[in-house]
């Protein structure tokens, strides 16, 4: 089967799970058979990618890519495509447009089986390639206009390309049935149009040779030999993320349990209101900011970690929760995030519900034989969780958007 | 009958500023201190020899040339310990020169804390070790015992005056505030409410803030302000009373206001106006307690400093990040004393400085005067982030030390 893959970022040239899940939903599917032509909007090298083909639509470096911002729609002010300047490509519009053009070059040559576009950013790009070659079309959906934006109403120019696309699809996968609720609910698209095709994780990827390095956290260690139970959460400082319910419940914990210390990994927007609300909660040397990790100092982040937290008001997947999970922590996920779908060795909790929150991780950080029964639970459940089932379940969705199955 | 006279002083100091300091290094590096990159201004080195040469050298220079000239000049300064180990350090010369100004018997040396530090309001053990320090280093070096107090960014209540008058001061500086002055006028001598020897000598901020922030804004109506017109200024304050209070930073001259303002011979030209009257001279600030009787009490229950419109500690203590630091910091004292640790005890009040917190100050998001606000961090939450982690390391240096106890997150 060929696959023409419509994609904006791949490791090591991504800036979140966007790219990871999509390399390795790829190499999966390489395995399986698939003869896979992955489009990406920016000309670079991908040392590890040797089981499919690469098209760079421009010449753009990952870097300037990275200034347009693959996860942030409020770029992207009101251009339609026909308005949109090629030529400008410090203008996300500019480099959609050049894209298209691109797609629409290669989908006439390749003639693919089934054309596989992930999220707004390639959605126009997939809908021009049906329409030029009624090749039937997959729209992959790792997170929605909604979830961006939190609770703002989002762009209003990617609402609509979302719908397009969804409309225009002959499938539709999402990462987890919360995403399926919203395109159900917000976008009024048949239920049966949506497969819930969940994330997984690739446990060989972690086998690299890594080894935990204390000294990268070492105040951290030192305090963990005092007693201390560390709370780790490795995400972008968005409202999406529900950082600040996170930061109220760990002044709640404190107040009732004090050996508890917080690693908040990561950076964005919302950094200084956590900064400024820990003060205000009197707690801002319990919390731990690292700024943007990478490499060592992102692995060690998890190992250092007794509890991850994942506080997400509105998470389509959530792939550090498996991440998390496989350096060893215990798991106390939002039931707003995809991941706690498939999860079962876990604590769970609405992300407003602080004092639940505060309660967990009270619970697991005072009572050892709760934390090592979790922590070794979701150590052999998460590994279960394969990219070849995932590959399994695209392929028998582009068999079935072949026949027609649709609308 | 004494001359009506200018009481000059001016406030030298630079901070040791906290370098970018993550997470990362807590723990493993203790050099607080020593930004590695040379061209940026956390670097306490490059900011130091950059000062020397804008200010320090040619403001010291005209000092001592007025000096030489002048009979009738005085000049009182206060310098503090942070000042004074830069200074040793990477610009000796300036050391020299102000101990040639001072060896002319003309120019006061102003007692204060030696790391200009806000413990007054949080530790008056360690305040007055602060106090004993820095007078123990201006005796070492100049040979002068102080005499008169200024307490860290003018902050001053009558808590403060009576602790100075208990401690054997014979003068106290504070801010001329209207509010508290109300009908009274700035220019004469008082004594602080609830005293029995001390003076209060209070800034006249009207004709000081002129020089020290106004002088080069093009925007400001009354510029260029001329030595003819500064005069006339001051002589319309004075007129018969006894004194004009010329409180500024030091770093006014050359730094706040560069030299190509023409502030060094605005300066030197108005102190030769000022002085071609014969009924005017200067006054160091324990001259003019010695010159003049108080002429009435003053009261200031709740602390007033120099700084913004409102006068009060807000640009040091008014969000939680900035409280949470002093708190932190302070709540260290005994722990930190306990170890006779010189270095430990030297870092832990080096973090006591007032610029730290002043760094972290969110004020100006509300009335957007981001000049008002210098700051070598990107943000005062930046700031702040390196501040609690040095503080953790002053913990962990802390639990090493003691071996055990009170990491505390």
């Amino acid at each position: 089967m060929n696959i023409l893959m419509l994609g904006w970022e791949l490791p090591p040239h991504n800036s979140g799970g966007l790219g990871v899940a999509c390399y390795h939903m790829s190499k999966a599917l390489a395995l399986q058979g698939a003869k896979i032509d992955f489009v990406v909007p920016y000309n670079a090298k991908h040392p590890d990618i040797d089981f499919m083909t690469i098209h760079s639509a421009t010449s753009l470096t990952p870097l300037e890519r990275y200034g347009l911002g693959a996860y942030d729609s409020k770029t992207v002010l009101e251009k339609g495509l026909p308005e949109a300047d090629i030529n400008d490509l410090k203008d996300m519009r500019g480099v959609q447009k050049r894209y298209v053009q691109y797609v629409e070059k290669l989908v006439m040559k390749l003639k693919p089986d089934v054309i596989h576009a992930h999220d707004w950013l390639t959605m126009e790009a997939g809908m021009r390639a049906k329409e030029l070659t009624n090749i039937p079309l997959v729209v992959h959906v790792h997170a929605t206009e909604f979830d961006r934006s939190g609770s703002n109403s989002g762009n209003p120019l990617v609402h609509e390309i979302e719908y397009q696309g969804l409309m225009m699809a002959d499938r539709i996968c999402a990462v987890s049935n919360i995403t399926k609720n919203i395109i159900i609910q917000r976008y009024g698209i048949p239920a049966d149009k949506i497969e819930v095709v969940h994330n997984a994780i690739d446990v060989n990827s972690f086998n690299d040779g890594y080894q935990y390095d204390d000294s990268t956290y070492k105040y951290l260690e030192a305090v963990k030999a005092e007693g201390y139970t560390v709370v780790v959460t490795i995400t972008r400082f968005t409202i999406q993320k529900g950082l600040a319910h996170l930061v109220r419940a760990a002044a709640k914990a404190c107040e009732k349990y004090s050996k508890l210390v917080f690693l908040f990994a990561g950076d964005g927007e919302q950094r200084d209101e956590l900064i400024e609300l820990a003060s205000e909660l009197g707690i801002s040397d319990k919390i731990f900011f690292t700024g943007f990790v990478r490499g060592k100092q992102w692995r060690d982040a998890y190992s250092v970690g007794d509890i991850f937290v994942m506080s997400s008001v509105s998470e389509p997947f959530g792939l550090t929760a498996l991440e998390a999970a496989h350096h060893g922590n215990a798991l106390i996920l939002t039931k707003q995030s995809g991941v706690s779908e498939v999860l079962n060795s876990i604590f769970r909790y609405d992300f407003w519900d602080e004092d639940k929150l505060a309660d967990q991780i009270i619970a697991i950080a005072t009572s050892p034989s709760l934390k090592a029964e979790m922590q070794h639970d979701i150590m052999c459940e998460y590994s279960k969780i394969s990219w070849n089932d995932v590959a399994k379940k695209c392929i028998s969705i582009y068999e079935s958007a072949r026949k027609g199955v649709s609308v | 009958m004494s001359k009506r006279g200018i009481v000059m002083y001016l406030h030298v100091h630079q901070p040791y500023r906290v370098r970018k300091y993550s997470v990362f290094d807590t723990a493993n590096n203790h050099d607080y201190f020593d930004e590695s990159d040379y061209n940026c201004d956390r670097n306490n080195e490059q900011v130091f020899r950059k000062v020397a040469e804008k200010s320090y050298r040619p403001m010291n220079a005209l000092i001592e040339k007025i000096l030489a000239k002048h009979p009738d000049y005085k000049l009182s300064l206060s310098i503090t310990g942070t000042f004074i180990e830069q200074a040793e350090q990477w610009a000796p010369d300036v050391i020299e020169s102000f101990k040639r100004i001072v060896a002319t018997g003309r120019v006061e040396i102003v007692s204060e804390t030696y790391y200009h530090s806000l413990a007054f309001f949080y530790s008056v053990p360690e305040f007055e070790r602060q106090v004993e320090i820095h007078k123990a280093k201006i005796r070492e070096l100049f040979g002068v015992e102080t005499q008169v107090f200024r307490n860290t960014e003018l902050a001053y209540n009558d808590s403060l005056a009576k602790w100075a008058d208990g401690y054997g001061f014979k003068g106290i500086l504070a801010e001329g505030w209207d509010p508290i002055l109300d009908w009274r006028s700035p220019n004469y001598v008082y004594r602080p409410t609830g005293t029995k020897n001390i003076a209060l000598l209070l800034k006249n901020y009207r004709l000081s803030d002129d020089m020290a922030f106004r002088f080069g804004d093009k925007n400001w109506p009354e510029w260029p302000l001329t030595a003819d017109k500064y005069n006339g200024w001051v002589n319309d304050s004075i007129t018969d009373k006894e004194i004009v209070n010329l409180f500024m930073d030091y770093e006014t001259f050359g730094e706040h206001q560069w030299s190509d303002t023409g502030i060094f011979d605005f300066y030197e030209a108005f102190v030769e106006k000022w002085l071609s009257n014969p009924v005017n001279t200067f006054y160091t600030v324990s001259g003019a307690i010695d010159a003049f009787e108080p002429a009435g009490e003053i009261s200031m229950p709740n602390t007033v400093t120099w700084a913004d419109m409102e006068r009060d500690l807000t640009a040091w203590l008014g969000n939680s990040m900035q409280q949470e630091s002093l708190r932190y910091i302070y709540s260290l004292e005994d722990d930190i004393m306990r170890t006779g640790d010189i270095q430990l005890i030297s870092d832990w009040r080096k973090l006591q400085t007032s610029d730290h917190v002043y760094y972290m100050c969110t004020k100006w998001f509300n009335d957007g005067d981001v000049h008002a606000y210098f700051s070598p961090y990107e943000s005062p939450y930046d700031a702040f982030l390196y501040y609690i982690n040095v503080v953790r390391d002053l913990r962990w240096r802390l639990h090493n030390h003691h071996n055990g106890g009170g990491l505390n997150g």
